[in-house]
């Protein structure tokens, strides 16, 4: 939740409020509503992961927000009163053409629409290209050959608009964000390109430390801002703002200043930045980042890309932000992981774990790590673990191909340890399950719990102690 | 002594009435909690565990002097009790619930911060605060504790609950265990709680159990380092193997400053002169490390 300062928590709210809350009809609705949408087009999406996209997942659970794409996010700005250029929204390369014409501007851009950032220098690549060049590519690290297409492309014609949106459309981008992965070219835009005088950046987050959310605004814009951030943090202006008073006009002129926006210019620079604030608190954003903002020749400031993303516990009182969500941007182990109140992260490795708590199930990954192997995910169960999320799991997990043994982590405190033994082998019997399998219990009634394992006259091998089950998960991956 | 909860404190529950609330205020009066009353709106009147239960937490409060909380009101409406809990002039708000919209958690620790600036908000999304032996506070199960003097204070639920039970397994008792709870905005921070056990006579170390992102444990660590914290101290910090580097792009990153990374809290741990254990199996062994210097 690097949006919200970054935190090590890994749990969705969906996952465990339910379980300490009442079933109240509006409590249940973000979650039906984030799954009604997600409920049809089940995409399965098997690919080789990098460990570039690992880094992608972990960012977005422990942002705990849920992201939408440029043009929905710059149709939010537009409609709050953040000036954007002309675009049009399209999925093919003939759409592209008629908007090309429609928007009747010299020159335009056509812009891959996808979640990730570093679009710009993205590759799009289809079914047969090499990926890793690609990747390398996009990361900066090697020359882009003939025939490859950028993620962003200008066009001066229709006709190039059209080959443009050819070149993206059906494609999957490779951006250095995405890694090996890349994210699947379903829609483009196509915007009105402009003069830009000025290159200018703003962003909104939540201050951990201030616990209010801070503006930030700094006149290096169009460059990787963490790069300013890191080199020249003096240059990156900081606007606390009080939730109460949103923010005040005085504010707006002292971030326009700070920006180096003069007479009209600057006056619309304020304007622009409280209307975005606004926009801010109404929608929960989690985190809001313009860059470029630019100044055109004609004093206009206007952002040229919008990416916004919103707080996964308040969607339920956005349905309109609820219903943006691209399942193709998912993973879909995880949408599943999600819908059954499990929280899960795929991983590169062949242990798989399922643990009950966040924190311990972050433990037990460093745990399998420490002791020599590699732990293939992160699953949280929550704080109970209920037959029916066990079977889940254990369904989620072994559906990964490389999965070589699973490890269960379970610390029992309220929920008694024989009847969360008595889970696992009810879940056990219901699925093939073929890796083997290790259980550590440790609390209430663990004696009992470990008794009904080991008699169970399954081959299910029983830990005592953490350090006893890494070794033997570990050993038992390995074939040992 | 031990910090925030003990037996003179008279607990009520908001959200009393709902599956989780009843079941939990149960357990924590089984423990030995003074679980003098409890709260939702509409059912002033009737009973639960044993308690009265009101429609106001002024009321509550006026009719049985209660003066902490425990919260188990659904996420929409969890930070308006809180500020209803702090209206009402109870001074500990032990908040339970997960997933409040970060924005209603900004509004509520401003509304604190203006209006009741002594009141200690615990949480959100935490285990709670046990004071071994006097007091349960929460949905950590009880029997795994040991009165004794070690001060515990985490980020997480299970994590916690496996290092008291390390500690308990050693013969080490506890003088208070404090679940801060890993939301981005919560009301009392590692630094706080540190401060707390420091000034308590009853607590002779603390064990400290962190997790990536965020600079919390730099600052813990920088306390320590600074000699305001002079008790002995180990610490374990989850997610050590969790993939790393680009994780918090952006805004986010620069705001809070800080990379999150593990490394980086644990390298600024060691250097404050406290013991990190190295595997979870070893916070137990590592607090008695700190213990013998």
């Amino acid at each position: 939740m690097a949006d919200l300062g970054p935190t090590g928590v890994i749990v969705i709210i969906i996952v465990k409020s339910h379980a300490i809350a009442d079933p109240l009809v509006l409590f249940k609705t973000s979650r039906d509503l984030v799954f009604s949408v997600l409920e049809n087009p089940a995409r399965p999406r098997f690919q080789t992961q990098s460990i570039w996209a690992d880094f992608r997942k972990w960012d977005t659970r422990n942002r705990k927000s849920m992201k939408i794409h440029e043009y929905q996010a710059k149709e939010l700005m537009r409609a709050a009163g953040v000036a954007t250029p002309d675009g049009i929204v399209v999925s093919t390369p003939e759409e592209a053409f008629a908007a090309f014409t429609k928007l009747g501007a010299p020159l335009q851009v056509v812009k891959a629409q996808v979640h990730a950032g570093g679009r710009g220098k993205g590759i799009a690549v289809g079914p047969d290209d090499d990926r890793k060049i690609a990747l390398e590519i996009a990361s900066g690290n090697r020359e882009r050959g003939p025939g490859m297409a950028k993620g962003v492309q200008l066009v001066k014609t229709a006709e190039e608009a059209r080959d443009a949106a050819a070149s993206l459309l059906g494609k999957t981008l490779v951006t250095y964000q995405t890694g090996e992965v890349g994210s699947k070219i379903n829609k483009v835009l196509i915007t009105v390109g402009h003069d830009i005088v000025k290159e200018l950046y703003l962003g909104l987050a939540i201050d951990r430390g201030l616990q209010c959310p801070v503006l930030m605004a700094t006149t290096e814009g169009g460059v990787d801002i963490e790069t300013v951030a890191h080199e020249t943090p003096e240059k990156i202006h900081r606007e606390p703002i009080d939730i109460g008073v949103g923010l005040a006009d005085f504010q707006g002129r002292k971030v326009a200043k700070a920006l180096g926006l003069q007479g009209k210019t600057a006056a619309k620079g304020a304007a622009l930045v409280k209307a975005l604030v606004k926009l801010a608190i109404e929608t929960d954003a989690s985190l809001i980042e313009i860059n470029p903002l630019i100044v055109t020749e004609t004093g206009e400031v206007m952002a040229l890309d919008g990416k916004m993303n919103f707080d996964d516990n308040a969607l339920f009182r956005h349905p309109e932000i609820a219903a943006m969500i691209d399942v193709d941007e998912e993973d879909p182990a995880e949408l599943r992981a999600g819908k059954s109140g499990l929280s899960y992260v795929n991983l590169d490795g062949d242990i798989a774990c399922l643990v009950n708590g966040a924190g311990l199930a972050m433990s037990t990954m460093d745990l399998i790590k420490y002791h020599g192997g590699e732990p293939a995910n992160f699953l949280d169960v929550g704080g109970g673990a209920n037959k029916d999320q066990v079977l889940e799991g254990f369904r989620i997990l072994l559906a990964e191909p490389r999965v070589k043994a699973v490890l269960v982590n379970i610390f029992g405190g309220i929920m008694k340890c024989d009847i969360i033994a008595s889970a696992i082998l009810a879940a056990y019997d219901e699925i093939d399950f073929r890796v083997p399998l290790v259980v550590r219990l440790e609390g209430t009634n663990v004696e009992k719990g470990m008794e009904l394992l080991s008699q169970s006259g399954r081959p299910i091998i029983v830990a005592k102690g953490l350090t006893d089950a890494a070794q033997k998960v570990v050993a038992a991956a390995k074939g040992e | 002594m031990s910090i925030l909860v003990n037996k003179e404190t008279r607990l009520i529950c908001q959200g009393i009435t709902g599956k989780a609330g009843e079941f939990h205020s149960t357990q924590c009066k089984e423990y030995g909690t003074n679980l003098v009353g409890g709260v939702t709106p509409g059912r002033g009147g009737q009973t639960a565990v044993g308690a009265p239960v009101f429609d106001t937490c002024v009321e509550a409060v006026e009719k049985t002097g209660a003066n902490a909380t425990m919260i188990f009101v659904p996420p929409p409406f969890a930070a308006d009790s809180i500020m209803e809990a702090a209206d009402a002039g109870i001074e500990l708000i032990i908040t339970i619930t997960e997933g409040i919209p970060v924005v209603d958690m900004v509004r509520a620790v401003a509304y604190l911060k203006a209006h009741r600036p002594n009141v200690r908000l615990i949480g959100p999304n935490c285990p709670g605060v046990i004071t071994p032996g006097q007091c349960k506070i929460g949905i950590m199960p009880g029997y795994i504790h040991k009165p004794g003097r070690v001060g515990v204070v985490s980020r997480s639920g299970t994590l916690t609950y496996e290092a008291v039970w390390q500690l308990t397994s050693l013969g080490i008792g506890q003088s208070t265990c404090v679940g801060i709870g890993g939301d981005p905005v919560n009301g009392t921070s590692f630094s706080d709680v540190l401060r707390m056990f420091e000034a308590d006579p009853d607590t002779d170390a603390i064990m400290m159990m962190g997790e990536i992102g965020g600079n919390a444990e730099e600052e813990a660590a920088a306390l320590k380092k600074a000699g305001v914290i002079t008790k002995p101290m180990a610490a374990f910090i989850a997610g050590q193997t969790a993939p790393s580097g680009k994780r918090m792009g952006h805004a986010g990153a620069i705001i809070s400053g800080g990379s999150g990374a593990a490394s980086d809290k644990i390298a600024a741990l060691l250097d404050a002169g406290i013991v990190v254990a190295n595997s979870p199996a070893d916070m137990g062994i590592s607090l008695q490390k700190a213990l013998k210097g």
